[in-house]
């Protein structure tokens, strides 16, 4: 393991002849795999392999303390390179893959764009999404911007310091993070949502709203049932200068920063003939329709693991909980053990001083209760079908998240009228029926 | 250089040295300690990087927030008065820390 250790600082670690599993895909669902695959004993060589120039990092923290650079780059970091070494897996950073050759027993061999192949017994794709582009009149100039990943990141700050007024185009979760993020770092900051409110499905109206409301008393400036007609250039032509709207409004940006959601890095799985339909297609063990490739993450499009959900109903998740929930699964799956999600998704966001947290999935919810605590900050919207509790929403409200995830990890209720008074701790009204 | 001991529900003990700055969540997960999970990579939303502080220990560490008390209150094993969220918890040149971590954080 030694010689391997030494190797991987240069960045050309020794890959095997074959490797037992050839993770495609070093962010946190195929970290989690790996981490996972050596708890449960999985003794064969994993290649842990990406196209990002930088070891495995966390996402999150791009748009939030990262951006605001209230922490490093290397807190970021999932696991030292000592770790990888002492548990006989190979991270290869910066090769990307464009064709795989695969076998009827799960066996093959993987090509990259250098030319470099990769031998591997099994497969799995941890291939998460990218971003959405927006193609308009002028989104190729200099200053148009995404952020998915670790580069994206680099590129906005390194031109944070020259741009007084930023656009960003999408009010969902990362926009609505960076927004805060850059405002507070003294930049006039302008939201444009094409919707008619923030944050598309993922939350219902009332947090919707609450955020509307949260970000403008905050002097956001956010425009909802707008979009973007074009990007105007400065004198030079090429630096990003002005948005223009679809109604003549144009707006000046030295930065414009789209997040408009992400689509499922699915080339792979269609060149390999695998199921594909708004990600990988895949059975409650991470399987993939040829039955041995596993595929984990955003980019897999999974049975709702939620339970009580309805049967053949299925779900993409974009968040950490469900890269690890998932590969924990895939794990159990590569190890010959049939274990089925664990768990109920939650997920976070930090906008501001605005902390939220939520619980399950509030799909098909038919009842909601609002606890509003104006005095303490405090706001949560509780989601219900048929009378039973399926999802919260907690704004700087840790104690209502906890109480109802636990809730539903346990299969109990909160009943929704006693529910609605802001004074009640809602662990006290948990009941079983 | 800093240095963190490690028990875990089994008694089995993990000397980690880290880094002045850094947090006891980040010098455990970055080394592969099991028994902290820390899904929200510190950012005080997940409640799994709940350690036991050896009461001898506790002075040497900064006063909880609210936060981070609140979200106590939600952890996987209950909390007790020597409890933190390992991610609230940052190195220091002299600290020589000692943590128990509870049977699951999930
Ligand atoms: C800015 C930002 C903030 C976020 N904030 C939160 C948050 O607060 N809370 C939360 O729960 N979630 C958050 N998320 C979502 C979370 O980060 C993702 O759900 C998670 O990263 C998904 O992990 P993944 O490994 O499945 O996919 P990804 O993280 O997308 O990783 C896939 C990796 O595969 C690589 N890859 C793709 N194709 C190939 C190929 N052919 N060859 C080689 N490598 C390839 C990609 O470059 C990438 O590195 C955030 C995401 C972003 C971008
Ligand atoms: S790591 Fe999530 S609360 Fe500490």
């Amino acid at each position: 393991m030694g010689t391997q250790a030494v190797e991987q600082e240069t960045a050309t670690a020794t890959v095997p002849t074959r490797t037992g599993l050839l993770i495609i895909g070093a962010s946190q669902s195929g970290v989690q795999l790996a981490v996972s695959l050596r708890a449960l004993g999985f003794d064969e060589h994993i290649t842990l392999l990406g196209d990002e120039d930088h070891r495995p990092y966390q996402r999150p923290a791009l748009s939030k303390e990262f951006l605001q650079g209230t922490v490093e780059s290397e807190s970021l970091i999932f696991r030292s390179n000592d770790y990888w070494a002492g548990h006989n897996v190979d991270l290869v950073k910066g090769e990307y893959i464009v064709r795989i050759d695969k076998e009827a027993d799960g066996s093959g061999v993987a090509h990259a764009s250098s030319g470099r192949e990769f031998p591997f017994k099994r497969l799995a794709l941890t291939v998460g999404a990218r971003a959405r582009k927006l193609e308009i009149d002028g989104s190729g100039l200099d200053g148009v911007l995404y952020l998915r990943n670790a580069d994206d990141a680099l590129a906005l700050k390194a031109r944070v310091g020259d741009a007084t007024d930023v656009v960003v185009i999408g009010g969902g979760f990362i926009g609505l993070e960076a927004a805060s993020s850059l405002q507070k770092m003294g930049k006039n900051v302008t939201v444009l949502e094409f919707g008619p409110r923030l944050v598309g499905r993922a939350v219902g109206e009332e947090t919707a709203e609450y955020f509307l409301q949260a970000h403008r008393s905050r002097g956001l400036d956010i425009r909802l049932n707008t979009s973007a007609a074009r990007f105007t250039a400065d004198d030079g032509g090429t630096r990003v200068a002005a948005v223009e709207l679809q109604d003549g409004t144009v707006l000046p940006a030295q930065i414009v920063l789209i997040g408009i959601g992400v689509i499922p890095n699915t080339q792979l799985a269609d060149q390999l003939g695998l199921a594909v339909d708004n990600g990988v297609v895949v059975d409650r063990f991470a399987l993939a329709s040829d039955g041995t490739t596993v595929a984990v993450g955003d980019v897999a499009n999974m049975p709702n693991p939620v339970p009580g959900s309805e049967p053949g109903e299925r779900i993409r998740l974009e968040s950490v909980n469900n890269a690890i929930e998932h590969a924990k699964v895939a794990a159990y799956s590569l190890t010959g053990r049939r274990e089925e999600y664990a768990g109920i998704p939650w997920f976070w966001s930090n906008q501001a001083d605005l902390k939220l947290q939520i619980a399950g999935l509030c799909n098909g919810y038919d009842q909601t209760v609002v606890r509003n605590d104006r005095e303490r900050g405090k706001f949560s919207v509780l989601y219900y079908r048929q009378g039973r509790i399926i999802a919260a929403d907690c704004v700087n409200a840790p104690l209502d998240f906890m109480a109802v995830k636990n809730a539903l990890a346990k299969g109990l209720n909160i009943p929704a009228d006693a529910a609605a008074d802001p004074g009640i701790q809602l662990k006290t009204i948990t009941t079983d029926s | 250089m800093p240095t963190v001991h490690f028990t875990d529900a089994e008694g089995t003990v993990r000397d980690v040295e880290g880094n002045a700055g850094d947090s006891v969540m980040e010098t455990a997960v970055r080394n592969g300690v099991p028994g902290i999970v820390a899904e929200c990579g510190g950012s005080l939303s997940c409640a799994t990087c709940h350690v036991f502080v050896r009461e001898d220990c506790a002075s040497q560490l900064p006063a909880m927030e609210d936060m981070e008390d609140e979200m106590l209150y939600g952890t996987a094993v209950d909390r007790e008065d020597n409890s933190r969220l390992s991610c609230q918890l940052r190195l220091t040149d002299e600290l020589e820390l000692f943590v128990t971590t509870p049977e699951t954080q999930v």
